[in-house]
């Protein structure tokens, strides 16, 4: 009786036991210990393939098996790669014309798998991303390319649809890596998601090649023996763990000293310095563009507006008090920067005026004032500018009263800038009411939810944004006027303040054009200055990349502009 | 007792669809994007066509149909042909469920993370049972004495402190200050030999506890009502009035008796050990399916969540079927038919 009703549990255990078998090859721990290299992010991995995720840890664990064709190094420059050296105006690389960039590569680079790599490897990296079924994420770096062509075995040309005086999009930084056209070539279009075998262990020319991959967990690497740089990568083997939170990865590092290197460390500064007093590894920092910055409405975002709110609708619907200039100065004025600084982000961040904090060409020295708080004068412009203060002592004009809803992302660093920013407002006279939403909502653009950045159903609204590479020419033309998001563009628009300047959109088109010089800095940083002189934007911090290395390990240099794992051949003890 | 398992199975079919639907109805109307987590440097338009081609643009049914169609056909017949080595039809391009994070089938990633989840989560819950039943035994037997006293204090502990908590401080214990044990665990590892099982040992020796003391907890509470119950009835009496020894009494005649709730609860547990305990996973890094189904979450993998969920639910069904039917073959006094 009991054996005739134990069957089902059999079943179960035996199904169990057949889900159980372990797929996976034999890891053996390296036998010297100290060529082994352990690497902490805690996002795990999901694929091994940046054009399929644009997720920045998937990024960097592809970054050591595929290469592109140059780097940006720790200071924004350009190093080759796979090319032979970078094309410019100069050597001829680049078109007068401006609408092509030609290539050389250099010619004695393997595959992992012995075959020599060529120009046709990159032309069909091209065609993989560019094919409109990919869903590929790193499209944007391909912006206006119509054409990726091998001319020979060695020289790749890539043409553009217009001018490009920038075009260092295809093919430079980690987003876009060069695969092997023999292993993808079947997986072009919506074959690209079926391609798991190579999604999970692309054939590379970097000093690294993936042996075993667990999706969402762990990868483990073992160095590439045909790397084209004799005697490199130092280490023999790494592993690449995912998965904990932030300050445990800190902990692993700098406590226990478990691991060698963690990465993207956005823990609360003071329990940060704690564990640097363990002293067995030290903290890295990187400053790219990174600024954690207020976006303030210039649209009527009252809910009784329906399906008028938050809209741009050629001017006609602005907001009732965010639209005077007066009030956004006294907003910046009213911030204490350096408080936010010392209590979110300690030796992390650093006070900014500006949008475009770097790199040294585009970082414009117009805005520094801001950086001490005035109060005072603060209240000075809006007593000026004729908000009273009421009886509740929050100021008012003509029965608009100065009342804002300051959302964000739920993290508790960004709930205290918030509870700091709200007291700092409220002692001018503005009333502020806080929201926070949780991040898979706010930055997912669902179009039919309304608490979306891009809806932007608030007054303002506070994160952090930053652009790929070191050159801001896309970046600011995000925000031109028309681009403002809406149900004409299903919400995808990117100027999310929604604000508008005849200026500006005309010195976009004129950056458009102008090739890498003084004149093009000297643009971008006119283009900071008018979003920040506007007050369309407040900058609040310049945040930099944090990560973590224990002492042994050294050769690290911290890159904000490119894979952190950049220069990982070079990593040693 | 075969036909009402029949019944019983047959009411599940509906039971099983409905909760299908109830889960894919509640994943879609979630605001959440499985592009929200990317840099925003990535722009709109290419987020736009990034959720297009992992089928987003399909109206609702559509996208449930082939999820039915996936689950209920496609993946069977792939574990079939995986079991038996067969081919049925052009399993080449039948779809499977994928992930839209790792463009992996689910049921390979699932299946890759269950010996985790098993070990560390099913282990914990054997040792929970082992330490539990004999505290709950002795708590009653010994009802208001000092050990009686003792447990109730720790299981109390052990019910109302969360994991992260212990998790965390087990950690600090032991892995910061007297560094014995790992805080991360590592899942390639295999044991081969007395060496690399030690590891293993000293790996999961934490996680492990962790979860059994909450389990404990609960179980002990749960066995020594049972056992109160039990040791005053009129049977008890008998028994010792036969002059049967004390221990046969105990052991014998009382535990079986009480266990019958409890074996019930134990089974009624089981489906919590293959959905992982997620805040312990994460804390250690366990990285078995709890881990699975929270990262799944946070980046809007709704194949993923809905597979597993979904899975779930089945096990759920399936475990409350099993714990009626132990019940009746514990009790003789319960008959289904």
């Amino acid at each position: 009786m009991n054996l005739r009703h134990a069957t089902p549990v059999l079943a179960i255990s035996a199904l169990m036991a057949a889900c159980a078998d372990d797929p996976e090859p034999v890891f053996e721990a390296p036998e010297e210990e100290n060529r082994h290299l352990n690497i902490l992010y805690w996002q795990a991995v999901s694929i091994v393939n940046p054009y399929l995720s644009g997720g920045t840890k998937d990024i960097e664990a592809a970054s050591m098996v595929i290469e592109p064709l140059a780097h940006y190094d720790e200071n924004g420059g350009m190093t080759p790669v796979l090319a032979a050296e970078i094309p410019t105006l100069e050597n001829g690389g680049v078109a007068e014309d401006l609408r092509s960039i030609t290539w050389k590569l250099k010619t004695d680079v393997l595959w992992s798998d012995g075959t020599p790599f060529t120009a046709h490897d990159v032309a069909f990296s091209g065609a993989y991303c560019l094919d409109e079924q990919a869903g590929c994420a790193s499209l944007a770096s391909f912006a206006d390319v119509t054409a990726v062509e091998a001319i020979d075995d060695h020289t790749v040309r890539i043409t553009f649809q217009v001018a490009k005086p920038w075009p260092y999009g295809p093919f430079v930084g980690s987003l876009s890596p060069i695969i092997q056209r023999e292993q993808f070539q079947d997986c072009l279009g919506t074959r690209a998601q079926e391609c798991t075998e190579q999604n999970f262990g692309p054939i590379g020319t970097g000093p690294f090649k993936v042996d075993d991959f667990r999706a969402n967990d762990v990868i483990n690497y073992s160095a590439n023996e045909l790397y084209r740089e004799p005697g490199k990568p130092w280490f023999r083997t790494a592993t690449f763990k995912g998965g904990g939170d932030a300050a445990s990865a800190a902990r692993a590092v700098l406590e226990t000293g478990e691991y060698d290197y963690a990465w993207n460390l956005q823990v609360e500064p003071e329990v940060l310095e704690q564990m640097v007093a363990a002293g067995k590894g030290q903290v890295l920092m990187g400053f790219g563009s990174q600024v954690e910055r207020l976006m303030v409405n210039q649209t009527n975002d009252d809910s009784n507006l329906g399906d008028r709110r938050s809209l741009y609708l050629d001017g006609t619907n602005a907001h009732p008090f965010l639209s005077d200039p007066a009030v956004r100065r006294a907003l910046s004025l009213a911030i204490d920067r350096q408080v936010l600084v010392d209590t979110g982000y300690g030796a992390a961040g650093r006070t900014t005026c500006n949008i475009v904090p770097a790199p040294v060409p585009y970082a414009s020295v117009a805005n520094e004032a801001c950086k001490i708080p005035d109060p005072a004068e603060a209240n000075r412009i809006l007593d000026q500018a004729g908000w009273v203060r009421g009886q509740d002592g929050v100021r008012a004009k003509d029965g608009v009263r100065l009342s804002i809803l300051y959302q964000t992302s739920t993290n508790s660093v960004r709930q205290g800038t918030q509870a700091l920013i709200k007291q700092m407002w409220e002692a001018i006279g503005i009333e502020t009411e806080l929201r926070n939403i949780d991040a898979a909502v706010f930055f997912g653009a669902d179009p039919a939810s309304p608490d979306t950045f891009q809806k932007f159903y608030a007054d303002v609204q506070m994160y952090t944004n930053n652009f790929q590479g070191t050159d801001p020419e896309v970046y600011m033309a995000g925000w031109v006027c028309a681009r403002n998001p809406g149900p004409h563009n299903q919400w995808l628009g990117t100027n999310i303040p929604r604000g508008c300047s005849d200026e500006f959109d005309a010195l976009v088109e004129e950056l458009s054009i102008t090739p890498p010089g003084e004149d093009r800095s000297r643009i971008g940083k006119r283009l900071n200055d008018i979003i920040v002189q506007e007050q369309f934007m407040i900058p609040l911090i310049w945040r930099a990349a944090v990560s973590a290395r224990s002492n042994s390990l050294k050769g690290v240099r911290m890159n904000p502009w490119d894979s952190e794992l950049w220069n990982i051949a070079d990593w040693h003890r | 007792m075969i036909r009402y398992i029949t019944r019983r199975l047959m009411f599940a079919v509906p039971t099983l669809i409905a909760i299908s639907f109830a889960i894919f109805a509640l994943l879609d109307l979630a605001p959440n994007d499985p592009t929200g987590q990317l840099p925003l440097t990535i722009p709109p338009e290419v987020r736009a066509q990034i959720r297009e081609s992992l089928g987003l643009d399909q109206p609702f049914h559509l996208r449930y149909a082939k999820w039915m169609e996936q689950f209920f056909v496609n993946e069977p017949l792939n574990l079939i042909e995986e079991a038996f080595d067969v081919e049925i039809g052009d399993s080449s391009t039948r779809p499977r469920i994928r992930s839209w994070a790792t463009r992996s089938p689910v049921v390979d990633i699932i299946a890759e993370r269950l010996p985790q989840t098993l070990w560390v989560v099913g282990l914990s819950y054997v040792v929970g049972i082992l330490i539990a039943v004999p505290i709950g035994v002795i708590s009653a037997y010994r009802q208001y004495s000092w050990f009686d006293q003792i447990g109730t204090f720790v299981s109390m502990v052990g019910f109302s402190v969360p994991t992260f908590f212990t998790g965390l401080l087990a950690i600090i214990l032991f892995s910061v200050m007297l560094q014995w044990l790992p805080s991360i665990y590592d899942t390639t590892h295999e044991v081969t030999d007395l060496t690399s099982f030690w590891v293993q040992v000293k790996q999961m020796l934490m996680p492990v506890m962790v979860l059994a003391l909450y389990n404990a907890a609960q179980l002990s509470r749960f066995m020594r009502s049972a056992m109160l119950d039990n040791l005053n009835l009129d049977y008890v009496r008998t028994a010792r009035s036969k002059g049967l020894r004390e221990r046969a009494v105990l052991l014998i005649h009382v535990l079986r008796n009480s266990m019958i709730p409890v074996v019930t609860m134990i089974a009624l547990g089981v489906p919590t050990i293959f959905s992982g305990a997620i805040i312990t996973e994460q804390i250690f890094r366990v990285n078995g399916l709890g881990q699975l189904l929270i990262v799944a979450i946070q980046g809007a993998d709704i194949p993923l969540v809905q597979t597993l969920t979904f899975l779930f639910a089945v096990l759920i069904v399936l475990f409350n079927l099993i714990a009626d039917v132990l019940y009746g073959i514990l009790d003789p006094r319960i008959r289904y038919d």
